[in-house]
């Protein structure tokens, strides 16, 4: 099974074969509409993720030493860097998901998206995947 | 002065800046409007000519600074066309100048059972301020609905006033519809009762000719960043009678006029309201912006920004996936709409990418947002600056965002 850091090393790849702003919005877009979407039993709010513009829903399935995540959001641009996210995480020792490096992201282009002023929701996300992961 | 696009653009530099490759289109005027060069030289030169702290130096420059933060609210007095320039009360902003009422005459005035309106159209900061001095008395706060068009009915605003109606606060033009309400005769109404009205002009002041007298307002409050002027700096306007009976809002330095251990008195008008140095080199700089204004016209640019709102009202409902929201008959120049199946951040992302600059979400108006429906609208807003090939622009982006995102 692949780390978490050849994970973001193949995601780093697969964007850099992106020529423009366009194609990688098109990639995140494409990669959003197919993360699955979460049924409304789980759209509750204890799973949510509250951001100014969008919500985000995140679901931890924690086994003894790895951890998995099922997540949606009402934004599909949101959605695909959520399953950039996820990708790196699942099925991924605990530890290493508790000290996730959201660098990749920043690598790939996308690093505005991860700034603390968006209000995307999404860097509360990665903070509660990695109190889920602890 | 005959209205010439093509040469205002040029009087603001930031306008002729790529976002992501593409000419910027600049479409976020509700949130903040851009700042004409005569601006920014205003802010610079003050800093390296006359920069002294105000009120209190007998030297040479601290006159000139002075002079020259008067000479704004003396320009205040004639752009709200208020009877005293003492009347104008220098704030950070909007908010700053609604948390002063709230709590200096509401403080004062507001009792148990008391009651304040407001309109379902409120931004948070016509909200929460109320709110607070609400349960700090024992008042309630009472909220005039809308109708599907996004304009206050009226009726029930005239059912909600009683005896027990201290305050009306509502806003001149909503900052997320566009709707311009009646002032005037939620004044009048108002008055009858024997409330006090605020006026939160945000968007109106740079739209519509703003008359206080003729308004009758007790209150009205504006932005400087919202007017092309620079951020920080707004202004309250408050009838003199009202303004002399409410305490200080704050205490420190400049609103005082003897201070001892045992008693202090305090400033006359409008510096009793005043405390600590303030923001100088803005509230200066805000006077070259309502300069500017002046000179091109509040007519001509109502006129002009009226047929951008129509061109763009009618590109807009072209779009089978589009549908406005805030559709009253009266409405300054913001275009406001959700499109079917598409989350408005998506929106502002894709079309952020062609250089074009919305605003999305909730616009600070969470409970209109909930009477409406919605998690938030895509809102266009349009300044004198814009040009109907921007417009046709944003078309274009909004073509893009289908083909992306349906």
């Amino acid at each position: 099974m692949q780390t978490t850091e050849e994970l973001k090393a193949e995601l780093i790849e697969n964007f850099s074969f992106l020529e423009d702003l366009d194609q990688k919005y098109e990639y995140v877009i494409e990669l959003g509409k197919k993360l699955p979407m979460l049924d409304a039993q789980f759209k509750k709010d204890e799973f949510k993720i509250k951001g100014c513009q969008s919500t985000v829903w995140l679901i931890p399935e924690v086994a003894e030493t790895t951890i998995s995540f099922r997540a949606d959001s009402d934004s599909v641009f949101v959605k695909g860097l959520i399953s950039l996210l996820i990708y790196v995480s699942n099925n991924q020792p605990k530890d290493d998901v508790a000290k996730l490096n959201t660098d990749f992201i920043h690598q790939i282009g996308l690093g505005n998206y991860l700034s603390p002023t968006r209000s995307n929701g999404l860097v509360a996300m990665v903070k509660q995947m990695k109190l889920y992961a602890q | 002065m005959s209205f010439d696009v093509h040469k205002i653009r040029k009087d603001f530099p930031i306008l002729s800046q790529k976002i992501n490759g593409k000419d910027l289109v600049y479409f976020d005027n509700a949130a903040t409007t851009q700042k004409p060069q005569s601006v920014i030289d205003s802010l610079s030169s003050y800093y390296q000519t006359i920069n002294a702290n105000i009120h209190r130096g007998i030297h040479t420059l601290a006159e000139k600074a002075t002079a020259e933060y008067e000479l704004t609210r003396e320009a205040i007095k004639n752009f709200l066309n208020a009877e005293s320039a003492e009347q104008i009360i220098f704030t950070k902003g909007i908010t700053d100048s609604i948390n002063l009422v709230a709590r200096s005459y509401g403080g004062v005035y507001l009792k148990t059972g008391d009651e304040v309106i407001i309109s379902t159209m409120e931004h948070h900061s016509n909200i929460v301020p109320w709110q607070l001095i609400c349960e700090e008395k024992g008042a309630i706060l009472r909220v005039i609905p809308i109708n599907e068009s996004g304009e206050i009915i009226f009726e029930d605003y005239e059912k909600l006033l009683s005896e027990k109606t201290k305050i009306v606060a509502i806003v001149h033009a909503s900052n997320a519809l566009g709707t311009i309400n009646p002032i005037k005769e939620i004044i009048k109404k108002a008055h009858r009762f024997g409330a006090v009205v605020l006026v939160d002009g945000a968007q109106a002041a740079s739209h519509l000719e703003i008359d206080v007298q003729d308004l009758d307002a007790d209150f009205y409050c504006l932005s400087s960043h919202k007017l092309y002027g620079p951020t920080g700096v707004g202004a309250l306007y408050g009838k003199k009678s009202i303004l002399e009976k409410m305490p200080p809002y704050q205490g420190g330095g400049e609103m005082i006029s003897e201070v001892t251990f045992e008693k202090t008195t305090y400033n006359e008008l409008p510096y009793k309201f005043e405390a600590g140095t303030p923001n100088i080199a803005d509230t200066i700089a805000l006077r070259k912006a309502i300069e500017y204004i002046q000179q091109i016209g509040k007519q001509a640019i109502a006129t002009y920004e009226a047929q951008l709102l129509d061109y763009a009202t009618k590109k807009l409902s072209e779009f089978e996936q589009v549908q406005l929201v805030g559709t009253a008959k009266e409405k300054v120049s913001v275009c406001s709409f959700v499109m079917h199946n598409i989350h408005p951040q998506d929106i502002g992302i894709i079309l952020d990418t062609e250089g074009i600059a919305i605003r999305t979400g909730h616009h600070c108006t969470q409970p209109l947002m909930n009477r409406l429906g919605l998690v938030g609208t895509a809102r266009a807003s349009f300044a004198f600056y814009n040009t109907f090939e921007e417009i046709d622009k944003l078309t274009f982006g909004l073509k893009k965002v289908i083909k992306m995102l349906s």
